[in-house]
C-alpha cells in the first residue's frame, strides 16, 4: 500500500483533483484511497507551495494542474508500478 | 470533448511539433474563414434579410461568439504551454532576497507568467516569506496574478478591441507594481500573522523536485487548460455577446451617460465600491460590463469596475485574512482600491 495525498486548501480545483485521483485509482484497480491534506502549515511542511498537488509516498507527482482522467491513470499507473 | 482529447493522445506518435504545426494551420484557416463562413450561412443558406436589425444582431452573435471562442482556445493553449516553463517554486527562488522596486516589477510580471490558483494564496504566501521575498514584492505577485490573465485580455480584445485590452494589461501591471511598492514602504511586516513566520521558519528549504515536463506533457497541460477554462466560461461568453448583439440594435445608449458618464466624478468610486465585494472571474463579469458599456457607462469607469471585481473579492480577503492581520489587510484593500479609482479617473480623462 502506498499513500496517495492530494494537498490543497479545499477549493474547487482541489476537490476536482481529489475526484479524478479517486477515479483513476479505482480504474487501475488499486486499493489506495486519497488522503486529503488541507492545512496550509502541513502543505508547506511537505515542501508544496502551489496547489492542488498530488503526492505518492510523499513524492511530488504533479502540482497546480488538473489532468484529464486518462492522463492521470497513465501517470499514476506508471508511478505506482515503478514503486513495487 | 474528453473522449476527443483521449483520442488525440492515443494517436499521438509523431513528433509533437508536427501536431502543433497542423493545429496552428487549422486554427489560422478557421480564424481567417470565419467571417466569410457566417456571411455565407446568414446570406446564402438562411437567406436572412440584409437590412433587418435582428438579422444583423444574429450575424453579430454567431460571428463574435465563434471568433472569441477560437481566440480563447488559441491563447489559453499557448499561454498554458508557455507557463509550463515556470512554476511557483521557481518564481519563489527568483524573487527571494530581491530588493523592492525592481522586485515589484519582477513579481508583477511573474504573477502573470506563473501558473497559480488563487486558492493557493496561503501556502504560496508562506513559501514567499520562507524564501525571504519582501512583503510588498509578495503582494505585487498576489495582485497581478488574478488581475492580468489571458481570459480577461482575450474577452476585452474580442468585445472592445485591442486598445482597451492593451490599456487593461498596462493598468493592471502598473497597479500591481505600484500598490505592492507602496505597501512595502509602509513596513507593515508586524501585521503578518505570527504563525506564518513560524511555519516559514521550519519550511523545508528545498522544494519538492522541479518537474520538467516533456513536450507531450506541456501539450497535455495546454489541452487540459483549454478544456477546463472553456467549460467554465462559455455561458458568460454567450451572455456577453448576446447582450452586445441585442443592445447594439435596440436600446438607446445614453441610459448611463447622465449618471455614469465621464463627467461625473463620483461614478468611478461608486463603481469600485460596488465591485470590491462582488466575486467573479473576468469572464463572469463580462456580460455586465458589456451591458453597462452599451448603456453609455464611460470606459474608465468600466475598467475600474471590472478590476475591482477581479482583483479584490470577499472570498480572497477571507483567505488572506488567515495570513494577514486586519490592519495590513485593510491597508491592502485601501491601497489597491484607491489605485483602481485613480486608473478609472485617468482613463476617463484620456479615452475619447
Amino acid at each position: 500500500m502506498h499513500t496517495v495525498k492530494v494537498l490543497g486548501p479545499g477549493c474547487r480545483n482541489c476537490e476536482r483533483l481529489t475526484d479524478i485521483t479517486e477515479q483513476a485509482l479505482t480504474a487501475l484497480g488499486r486499493p489506495e484511497r486519497v488522503e486529503k491534506v488541507t492545512d496550509p502549515v502541513e502543505i508547506v511542511a511537505h515542501g508544496i507551495y502551489s496547489t492542488p498537488a498530488l503526492m505518492v509516498d510523499d513524492e511530488l507527482v504533479m502540482s497546480a494542474r488538473i489532468p484529464a482522467l486518462v492522463t492521470l491513470e497513465e501517470i499514476l499507473g506508471d508511478r505506482l508500478s515503478n514503486m513495487e | 470533448m474528453s473522449t476527443l482529447a483521449a483520442h488525440i493522445r492515443s494517436r499521438r506518435t509523431a513528433h509533437p511539433l508536427v501536431g502543433l504545426t497542423i493545429a496552428a494551420v487549422v486554427w489560422l484557416v478557421l480564424y481567417h474563414e470565419l467571417l466569410p463562413f457566417w456571411n455565407w450561412v446568414c446570406g446564402t443558406v438562411l437567406q436572412l434579410p440584409a437590412d433587418a436589425r435582428w438579422a444583423e444582431a444574429l450575424h453579430f452573435f454567431l460571428y463574435d461568439t465563434t471568433k472569441i471562442l477560437l481566440l480563447l482556445v488559441g491563447i489559453i493553449f499557448i499561454v498554458r504551454v508557455l507557463r509550463s516553463f515556470i512554476s511557483l517554486e521557481r518564481t519563489r527562488q527568483l524573487l527571494g532576497g530581491r530588493r523592492e522596486g525592481i522586485g515589484n516589477v519582477a513579481a508583477a510580471t511573474l504573477g502573470v507568467a506563473t501558473p497559480f490558483c488563487s486558492c493557493s494564496a496561503v501556502p504560496a504566501f508562506i513559501g514567499f516569506v520562507a524564501a525571504g521575498v519582501p512583503l510588498g514584492v509578495t503582494l505585487s505577485f498576489l495582485i497581478a496574478s488574478p488581475l492580468v490573465n489571458e481570459v480577461a485580455i482575450v474577452l476585452l480584445f474580442g468585445l472592445f478591441g485591442y486598445e482597451i485590452a492593451a490599456i487593461y494589461i498596462a493598468a493592471g501591471l502598473s497597479l500591481a507594481i505600484v500598490a505592492g511598492f507602496i505597501l512595502g514602504r509602509l513596513h507593515l511586516e508586524r501585521y503578518v500573522e505570527p504563525w506564518v513566520l513560524e511555519a516559514a521558519a521550519v519550511a523545508p528549504g528545498g522544494t519538492q523536485g522541479e518537474l520538467r515536463p516533456t513536450w507531450n506533457e506541456r501539450i497535455d497541460l495546454g489541452i487540459d487548460e483549454v478544456r477546463t477554462i472553456i467549460g467554465k466560461v462559455w455561458p458568460y461568453l454567450l451572455a456577453a455577446v448576446a447582450v452586445g448583439a441585442v443592445i447594439h440594435g435596440w436600446v438607446p445608449t445614453d441610459f448611463f451617460t447622465e449618471i455614469a458618464g465621464p463627467n461625473n466624478p463620483l461614478a468611478v468610486p461608486v463603481a469600485v465600491l460596488v465591485g470590491v465585494p462582488l466575486y467573479s472571474n473576468a469572464a463572469g463579469v463580462m456580460p455586465l460590463v458589456e451591458a453597462l458599456h452599451a448603456s453609455g457607462m464611460a470606459m474608465g469607469t468600466l475598467l475600474a469596475f471590472m478590476m475591482s471585481v477581479v482583483a479584490l473579492s470577499l472570498p480572497e480577503m477571507i483567505l488572506l485574512r488567515r495570513v494577514l492581520r486586519i490592519p495590513l489587510l485593510a491597508t491592502y484593500i485601501g491601497v489597491v482600491a484607491s489605485g483602481i479609482v485613480l486608473i478609472g479617473f485617468f482613463f476617463n480623462a484620456v479615452i475619447e
